[in-house]
């Protein structure tokens, strides 16, 4: 950076401080206390690496523009940090449903405070940090231009970081404004809103300033992950604060409107978060580590379109048979539904970018785990609008089934397709030849797979039972179990659900396992992967 | 009219009609004739990029 950006960046900085540090000082509960005096920290630390990194010389560099590669570097590495502590508290709080015991008996580590810290974590840590640090390499190498705003890109970066770190040690302190998917507190929103703005700014500077005439499809898909997702932030976190510094606030909206504006949001945030973003993912890694141009262009535009047009309908299936209106649940419903179309003809030009190629999925490992991804979004997407159907909600809505449908999805779709582009990426980010090994990704691959179908068949199974015993009349019209009885029956599926949560958090740590030696630029010298399966077939 | 119903009606006619035209011409743009060659150009962009300077 120059030296006025520097000393303009280093002067906001200092004011942020000062007034952290007072609100710190005047505040009225020890959640935003604590907060605060993260941000006095996260201020000084800033305000430091400023000073040390700033330089008077007036020379510029003349070298060739290069891409600002060095914040993709970062974004892995967070990606990978945050995926572990993610999957780890995911295997923790399942463990805890199956062994009361494992509550502590304290009030940090119960599983209503530990459960949306796994969530936040492993949706807006880990799929947040792949979704920024791949759109930040894709947009670059599409556009064949570096990214606007080098310094602002960093801002978003870090900013992003410390959003997670308040988020979390909000729930572990109990603060919620208990909206799923949008727990932090008013003043953590307010936070992540100046990030998200300040990434919509790099994001679409840098796509202006293309070399590139056409905008590839894949940013098509990652602009309206970013646009969608301020949009559904700011409306859903309406809300207003008991005291400029008190953690407490009350939301805009009451009642059922509240819910569907949560819903509205929440659903959305998997349309648009965990599925047009990733779906940026899927456009652009896929062909280039296939080596051949996506299936269809013309499908890919379509496929956009449909997507952006019915997913944001889609929200009101959450909450089937409540207070909310019959034609709004409908409504839910019947978008719902429709989207069984874009989401199989993404999955259909996703798969069929391989048509001609199949054999590379005997080889590549990398290849076969996004394809593994692809396979589950079809079928998570075929799973959802089933679900929403309102018979078929009556039995799977508050059950298991739910959380064994989004992991299929997340840890299938979200994490597979990741994973895939960080393999992809890391040799070339680091400049290295190839990856350490592998034979590991391939242990990766089936680890994981492994885990998500086990967990995701046992969330089936208890899911289904579940819904089934809840709703079981005698002949006399009283129900048969209480709940107590149906917990009890659910006690080895939640065992089983933990140990296949573990088998994926292993396949995670084989990954960064082959990473860090990767980065390190070491080659295990071991038989290709081509001859270990021929030799096994 | 209330507010609640008269947005209703707009948005169950005229605002349905709308997003379909929408929709209906983003997919008679996609297959317009001639289209397939532009398409095929643009599918490629992936794997003609590496460096930002090799126009």
């Amino acid at each position: 950076m120059d030296p006025i950006s520097t000393i303009a960046a280093a002067a906001a900085t200092l004011l942020a401080i000062i007034l952290a540090l007072y609100s710190s000082a005047q505040a009225h509960d020890t959640v935003f206390a604590v907060h605060m005096m993260i941000f006095a920290i996260a201020g000084g630390l800033t305000l430091f690496f400023l000073i040390r990194n700033c330089s008077f010389t007036t020379v510029k560099a003349t070298g060739p523009q290069m891409y600002n590669d060095s914040i993709v570097r970062y974004g892995i590495i967070a990606t990978l940090f945050w995926g572990i502590i993610g999957f780890a508290v995911g295997v923790l709080i399942a463990s805890q449903l199956a062994f009361p015991a494992l509550n502590f008996d304290l009030p940090w580590t119960n599983f209503g405070r530990l459960r949306p810290l796994h969530t936040s974590a492993v949706v807006f840590a880990f799929c947040g940090n792949a979704l920024i640090a791949t759109s930040f390499y894709v947009v670059q190498r599409t556009c064949r231009t570096p990214l606007a705003f080098g310094g602002l890109a960093w801002f978003v970066f870090w900013g992003y970081q410390l959003f997670i770190v308040l988020a979390a040690t909000g729930y572990v302190l109990g603060s919620t404004q208990t909206k799923e998917y949008a727990e932090p507190e008013w003043h953590v929103d307010l936070w992540l809103t100046v990030v998200w703005v300040a990434y919509l700014i790099v994001f679409f500077f840098t796509l202006l300033r293309r070399r590139e005439p056409h905008i590839y499809v894949a940013n098509w898909f990652y602009l309206a992950f970013i646009v969608t997702v301020a949009m559904l932030h700011v409306v859903n976190g309406l809300a207003v604060p008991v005291s400029a510094f008190s953690s407490h606030s009350y939301a805009a909206f009451s009642g059922v409107q509240s819910a569907l504006v949560q819903w509205w949001y929440g659903h959305n945030a998997v349309g648009f978060f965990l599925t047009a973003g990733f779906l940026g993912m899927m456009y652009y890694f896929v062909p280039k580590q296939a080596n051949r141009p996506v299936y269809s262009y013309r499908l890919s535009i379509i496929h956009f379109w449909a997507v952006i047009f019915l997913y944001i309908w889609a929200g009101p299936h959450h909450l089937h048979y409540t207070a909310l209106p019959d034609w709004a649940q409908n409504l839910g419903m019947v978008f719902s539904i429709m989207l069984w179309m874009p989401s199989w003809g993404g999955m259909i030009n996703g798969l069929m970018t391989l048509s001609g190629a199949w054999d590379k999925l005997r080889t590549d490992p990398i290849l076969r785990m996004m394809v593994a991804s692809i396979a589950f979004y079809g079928m998570a997407t075929f799973e959802g609008p089933l679900m929403s159907i309102k018979a078929v909600n009556s039995l799977s809505h508050y059950t298991d089934w739910t959380i064994g449908h989004v992991h299929s999805g997340a840890l299938g779709w979200n994490a597979l397709v990741s994973f895939g582009a960080i393999y992809f990426m890391v040799p070339k980010l680091w400049s290295r030849k190839e990856l350490y090994s592998l034979k590991l990704v391939n242990w990766h691959f089936w680890t994981a797979m492994m885990g998500i179908v086990i967990y995701a068949s046992s969330m089936w199974v208890s899911g289904i039972m579940q819904g089934l015993m809840w709703r079981e009349y005698n002949s006399d019209g009283f129900l048969v179990y209480s709940f107590a009885e149906t917990v009890v029956q659910m006690h080895p599926f939640y065992v089983l659900r933990a140990a296949g949560g573990l088998m994926f958090l292993i396949g995670g740590v084989i990954m960064i396992y082959n990473v860090w030696r990767t980065i390190r630029g070491e080659v295990k010298v071991d038989q290709p992967v081509s001859q270990i399966i021929t030799v096994g077939a | 009219m209330e507010t609640y119903t008269a947005m209703r009606a707009f948005a169950d006619s005229w605002g349905l009609l709308y997003m379909v035209l929408i929709f209906l011409g983003v997919c008679f743009f996609a297959f317009r004739p001639g289209s397939k060659k532009i398409y095929d150009e643009q599918a490629r962009i992936p794997l003609n990029e590496e460096h930002p300077n090799n126009d």
